[in-house]
């Protein structure tokens, strides 16, 4: 009669929302070099299609390497939220007295950590061999870093958008690649700054920015989004 | 009581009824500013000292550029209204504002390009107006796919206003990328603050068919909501009386 049942608090609700993302994650190993193996083989076709002199390359190393850990984001955020709407868990996290905003965040978190991270670790090789200078690979490092967290933040809104539609795909690629133009521009401007022998200080706080208001502000939209879809 | 003149503004029904008689005076205003504006601005404003007499192309480009962006705004806060008051109306406008946007942003682009031949010798460049302008476009298309991929039209409402407040972010930087990063497209001439960098000859035309096409755009808009309401309410008694009327008079 009247048992209270022990509700976590935020920080035990995202963390446990986030260790059982990270578990499902863990569970499927096979699907998380698919990013990295679409990263490789989609930079692979520019010096195969475009040029493989090396001068052409060296002026398309930024961008490239930018554009495709852009496109690689974007495809594996199809999975973000679809496993789990069609089994029907996405509508009891949206019932729980749990703050949706650190469910949300913590599922974004997972998928950057096994998605977004690996990609920013693997594109110095893939700068290696588009002959990307020397100069380029920590300041590609670092906006890869702040981009990709950045992409799976914004994406998630997509992502949350798109996910009750059966060919939501090639949808949401479209509703968030122009909000992913501005943190592209800035990303690649940065490395080829650096290239150039610039000071990259401005390009790097204006990532900084983008990834702050993306952190405050789009788990709320994506949480808005989240209710719209599954009340459909 | 007193909140009702609020809740009536959103009755698809009272919006048709009280729009009816708006529409005719709408378009004689529309094309009459529109009028005297391009005759003014084509035939009797002086030829440029710079570019000599391709300039004109300035007076459908700059309005178009004007609209595409209020137009956005339009989208987003009707969207913004319906989601917060959950009204039918605000999401019925947010609907027909997006494809007479995307026309708009289209037009720009186009006259943009064109007008970018002689002066600046290229159709296009990548500068940042150009490109955050090329950006609104797509973000139009977006809002147009997405309220046609979903099976239930609230869904498709409530997630297209969400996109619209997502990308309205992008407005300001549109607006202000002419000023912080200093590439191939002029600076804002027309300022509300201080004297305009554009002579008055060449102004006054200008701000005539801004006039105008800010009508011509409440014409399209009034037309496109008023068929949306009445496809959306197509069951109801008022639309099937009023096109038993129209039957009758035809």
């Amino acid at each position: 009669m009247g048992d209270k049942v022990p509700v976590a608090g935020l920080l035990g609700g995202f963390v446990a929302s986030f260790r059982r993302d990270l578990l499902i994650a863990a569970r499927h190993k096979a699907e998380l070099t698919n990013p990295l193996v679409f990263f490789l083989i989609a930079v692979t076709l520019i010096p195969l299609g475009v040029s493989p002199e090396k001068s052409v390359l060296t002026l398309l190393a930024p961008g490239i390497v930018w554009v495709m850990a852009l496109l690689a984001t974007l495809l594996s955020l199809d999975g973000l939220f679809r496993s789990d709407y069609d089994d029907g868990s996405l509508e009891q996290m949206l019932i729980s007295p749990q703050s949706l905003y650190f469910t949300v965040m913590a599922k974004v978190l997972v998928h950057w950590l096994v998605s977004g991270l690996p990609v920013t670790l693997l594109a110095p090789v893939l700068g290696l061999m588009l002959s990307l200078p020397v100069e380029g690979y920590l300041p590609l490092l670092v906006s890869l870093a702040l981009g990709t967290a950045s992409m799976s933040l914004i994406g998630a809104v997509g992502a949350a958008l798109t996910v009750s539609l059966r060919k939501g795909g090639l949808l949401l690629s479209l509703i968030v690649m122009p909000l992913y133009i501005p943190v592209l521009i800035f990303g690649a401007s940065a490395v080829q700054t650096a290239v150039q022998g610039g000071a990259i200080g401005m390009q790097l706080a204006v990532l900084g920015a983008f990834l702050a208001l993306a952190i405050v502000l789009a788990p709320i939209a994506a949480l808005g989004a989240l209710r719209i879809s599954t009340n459909g | 009581m007193a909140w009702q003149w609020f809740h009536r503004l959103g009755s698809p029904r009272w919006f048709y009824e009280k729009t009816t008689p708006w529409l005719p005076w709408l378009a004689v205003f529309s094309i009459a500013l529109i009028v005297t504006a391009a005759v003014w601005g084509l035939a009797f404003a002086p030829a440029d000292f710079k570019q000599g007499n391709s300039y004109r192309i300035i007076y459908i480009h700059v309005p178009a550029a004007f609209l595409a962006l209020a137009g956005y705004y339009i989208m987003a806060i009707s969207g913004a209204i319906g989601l917060i008051w959950k009204m039918k109306l605000p999401f019925m406008v947010m609907k027909s504002a997006a494809p007479i946007g995307a026309l708009l942003t289209f037009v720009s682009l186009v006259t943009g390009s064109i007008w970018g031949k002689p002066t600046w010798g290229t159709w296009w460049e990548w500068d940042a107006r150009i490109t955050s302008m090329l950006i609104l476009f797509f973000l139009y298309l977006g809002m147009i796919a997405l309220q046609q991929a979903f099976q239930h039209r609230d869904t498709a409402d409530k997630a297209s206003a969400v996109l619209a407040l997502v990308g309205m972010v992008n407005i300001p930087i549109i607006y202000k990328s002419v000023d912080w990063w200093n590439t191939l497209h002029q600076p804002a001439t027309i300022k509300f603050t201080s004297k305009s960098t554009i002579d008055p000859s060449m102004l006054y035309p200008l701000l005539i068919m801004v006039i105008g096409f800010y009508c011509f755009y409440a014409l399209v808009l009034l037309l496109n909501t008023r068929v949306e309401v009445l496809r959306r309410e197509s069951r109801t008694q008022w639309v099937n009386d009023l096109v038993g009327s129209m039957n009758k008079k035809v």
